[in-house]
């Protein structure tokens, strides 16, 4: 119990992971959310690569992770801008009345 | 030892009560606020186990960065106080929920599996491309392999960075209309001949200008 190894932090990451999953399904309200849920996701992943860089002594897991930050960044960034957008053209980012595409 | 036990526990169980009320509160503005308690108790994982860079940077880029973006937007389009809906069965058809579920629950004993197959075999990796010298600090050692090894990656990366934030002004930038602006190009285009005229004033005449 009071022995933190990787499975632990492992773990963490399942778990947030699984929640962020969960919240890209059963958000109802707008698509920002859907956003935050998409970064949480991310932020499992780093945290599975972090805690595997410790464990194993090997850098490589951190400068991915560095990467993934940018990458995360960029996308939150041309996220909103769409967003944005979307609600200037449609008045509503509501995840239920976004339906141009038939999906 | 038991001080790291205690610790992860802590910061861990914050992250994950955080991580659910992201998904789970009613208003926006909330959620953005526990996505940012999230990234701290996160972060303070990483400063704890020894990976300090990334656990500041991580504060820099999202509770510094993101999350304001993410409050910027929410403020700027009015959507705090719309109320949560989930189970509103004329708007949303509830089958979503079940399959979420399913799904996320299938995802999670994956990684599970995962996680007991390396407790159980860890003969299973490899290990051994950049090892973590204890001579130097975090901070030290990732700049020696970022700019060095990584070197195009780390190009790519800035590349993508540009990229966005053209894109992000491209997708955002309105053009109005009948809004008087300045000519920067006729403005630096003018010439001596034709800005400046002498005229011969006659005496209790004057001259007319501005015709």
């Amino acid at each position: 119990m009071t022995d933190i190894g990787l499975g632990h932090y492992l773990t963490l990451g399942a778990v947030i992971f699984s929640i962020g999953v969960i919240g890209i399904f059963l958000n109802r309200k707008n698509i920002i959310v859907i956003l935050m849920s998409i970064e949480l996701i991310l932020l499992a992943v780093n945290i599975n690569l972090v805690s595997f860089s410790i464990y194993l002594g090997d850098l490589t897991g951190q400068v991915f992770t560095l990467f993934i930050l940018t990458v995360a960044a960029a996308e939150a960034a041309i996220g909103l801008a769409i967003i944005v957008v979307y609600y200037r053209n449609a008045g509503t980012i509501r995840v239920e009345e976004i339906d141009k595409l038939k999906g | 030892m038991v001080a790291h036990a205690i610790f992860f526990y802590v910061f861990s169980i914050i992250a994950i009560i955080s991580a659910i009320m992201v998904t789970v509160s009613k208003n926006t503005v909330h959620s953005v606020f526990f996505l940012i308690l999230d990234f701290i108790s996160i972060s303070c994982l990483f400063i704890m186990i020894g990976a300090e860079f990334l656990g500041m940077i991580m504060l820099i880029v999202y509770v510094g960065a993101v999350a304001v973006l993410f409050l910027f937007v929410v403020m700027m389009l009015n959507v705090a106080q719309q109320k949560n809906q989930w189970f509103n069965s004329e708007l949303t058809p509830s089958s979503h929920i079940p399959v979420g579920l399913i799904i996320s629950t299938i995802i999670f004993f994956e990684l599970i599996i995962v996680v007991g197959g390396w407790k159980y075999k860890p003969e299973l990796s490899n290990p051994n491309t950049t090892q973590i010298s204890n001579e130097v600090s975090n901070t030290h050692s990732l700049g020696q392999v970022l700019y060095t090894d990584y070197i195009h990656i780390f190009q790519i990366s800035g590349m993508i960075l540009l990229i966005a934030m053209i894109g992000a002004i491209v997708l955002t930038f309105r053009r109005r209309e009948g809004v008087k602006t300045q000519s920067y190009l006729k403005q630096i285009s003018r010439e001596k001949s034709e800005g400046i005229e002498v005229l011969e004033v006659p005496s209790n005449k004057g001259v007319k200008i501005d015709d």
